[in-house]
């Protein structure tokens, strides 16, 4: 299992994977915004995505947990 | 109001510009007034303004973007002038028409100036029928990709895609091919529709080998166009500027007096009032010089050329707005003395340059000979994912380029900055690098820096 955590703070700008889609290494799964730039959350393995923990539109704070990936 | 400064004035902006703007204001006896959003309400601009209104939720869109709010604020405070500073409004020829029905002072060129230079397309057009060097582009709105590799056909690959309404380097890449271009088009409509909400297309020839060059000019009241020598902004990161210096290392004599001749034209072109910046990339190989884009507002990297000239810009704006004539004679402008750098300090990290905010837990600027920072935060503050990630320029001045450089390392081993992610150690790296401390770079120095690491 891979969690996927912010680096940053950020808004959260495009969700672009659901509960249960398959995901290959290196795919975008999140786009966060901060300081007017879009930072893409890559997932660094493939599998499938267990659970999103954002909506677009939220504030993370770094470390915060994005998604996770089995 | 003839014959008399402007005697208040309302900053819509924030950060360091808004305090340097209000340093000057206030130095000049002129009444300041600041708004700002919830996020910045302890940021030094706040306190240091005469009267402060909170105008919105930190979000820009409903803050520093919000021209009703800030049209309120104004009115509520009774100003006689909006300084728009640099980004958000700056550049909204609507906002400054507006700011003009309302009676009021806009410390920047008339709306039709700002419309004729905010569109890319029909500024290259009327720069080239001005006599302003362009390079080969689209005359037109590239509407579809098929259209779009055509024009590469015309032009000759590569090409550079931008977005007509943008700026700050937002959706432009370079293509080297018809793939490449697919690709490129794509991205730079989505951003475009995104930020700027016009998802017009241009096609430019692409230089692979350049710097860019500007020129800062000021449009007087009588009507006359100044130039105030040009500043080189070669160091960026994603189509950025993270450095600038005046006087540029690769402009000299002949060229100059080309840079400064086509840049009184552009000015002239759109009867320009106030202070405004006419950028160039200056081909390497070729010594040729291709207009870029006019910036009709006051620019982030301002200073390098008040250290070399001497001049406060945003005096010599604030008095333009008020039909004043400038602080120095225009037929004897004196030379250049000196050699300027500024470094941008973003909350970013050194490497990969991406953001980090949070909150300052120690923070001491340098100081000394040759040394000015213009900060937009001070302890204790905290710095937001909101805003553009610049907490500070650093900017020096030498005798010679040489003492400068030795002064901005000096001035950049002393700036202290704890809790968010910053950049020095990149400035670090670039006052050692061969290519920089020669003077003899280009546009794509940081990329050839990190390609370097390992």
């Amino acid at each position: 299992m891979a969690e996927v955590r912010a680096e940053m703070t950020a808004n959260v700008w495009k969700v672009l994977v659901a509960q249960g889609d398959t995901v290959a290494d290196g795919d975008t799964l999140v786009i966060l915004e901060s300081m007017k730039m879009e930072i893409p959350v890559i997932a660094e393995g493939g599998g499938t995505v267990s659970a999103v923990a954002v909506a677009e539109g939220d504030v993370v704070q770094e470390d915060d947990l994005i998604a996770t990936v089995d | 109001m003839p014959n008399s400064l402007l005697n208040s004035l309302l900053v819509a902006n924030r950060g360091e510009i808004a305090r340097r703007i209000i340093r000057t204001a206030n130095r000049l006896g002129i009444r300041t007034v600041a708004v700002y959003s919830e996020a910045d309400a302890d940021l030094p601009f706040v306190a240091e303004a005469d009267e402060a209104i909170e105008i919105g939720p930190p979000q820009p869109a409903d803050s520093y973007l919000n021209a009703s709010a800030i049209l309120t604020a104004a009115a509520q405070a009774g100003v006689a002038a909006i300084h728009p500073g640099y980004g958000f409004l700056s550049e909204n020829a609507d906002f400054a028409q507006a700011v003009e029905d309302a009676g009021l002072i806009w410390v920047g060129p008339a709306p039709e100036s700002m419309r004729a230079m905010g569109d890319k397309i029909a500024a290259r057009n009327l720069m080239s029928t001005a006599g302003v060097p362009v390079a080969l582009g689209t005359p037109e709105p590239v509407p579809d990709v098929f259209q779009a590799l055509g024009e590469a056909q015309r032009i000759g690959y590569p090409v550079m895609v931008k977005a007509a309404a943008g700026g700050g380097g937002i959706g432009m890449s370079a293509a080297h091919n018809d793939d490449e271009l697919k690709a490129a088009f794509e991205t730079a409509r989505s951003r475009a529709e995104r930020f700027f909400a016009d998802p017009s297309i241009l096609l430019e020839k692409y230089v692979p080998v350049a710097r860019h060059v500007e020129v800062q000019i000021l449009g007087l009241a009588d009507g006359r166009i100044v130039a105030l020598g040009e500043r080189d902004c070669s160091v960026q990161r994603r189509h950025q500027k993270v450095a600038e210096e005046a006087p540029s290392p690769a402009v000299t004599g002949a060229l100059r007096e080309q840079l400064l001749g086509a840049a009184i034209k552009a000015g002239e072109a759109v009867n320009y009032r106030n202070a405004g910046t006419v950028e160039f990339l200056l081909d390497t190989a070729s010594g040729e010089l291709s207009f870029l884009e006019m910036n009709t507002r006051l620019q982030v990297e301002h200073p390098v050329t008040e250290m070399v000239t001497g001049l406060d810009l945003v005096e010599e704006q604030l008095r333009i707005a008020s039909g004043l004539a400038p602080t120095f004679d225009p037929d004897k402008l004196p030379p250049p003395s000196g050699h300027s750098i500024e470094m941008r300090i973003y909350a970013e990290d050194p490497k990969r340059f991406l953001p980090g905010p949070g909150a300052i837990t120690d923070w001491v600027e340098p100081t000394g000979e040759g040394v000015r920072v213009d900060s937009g935060y001070a302890p204790n503050t905290t710095v937001t994912p909101f805003y553009d990630p610049l907490l500070a320029k650093l900017i020096v001045h030498g005798k010679d380029r040489s003492e400068a450089l030795d002064r901005a390392r000096k001035a950049v081993r002393e700036f202290a900055v704890a809790g968010p992610k910053n950049n020095l150690e990149f400035f670090t790296e670039l006052l050692d690098n061969a290519d920089f401390v020669s003077g003899a770079y280009d546009c794509k120095i940081v990329d050839r820096m990190r390609a370097k690491q390992p």
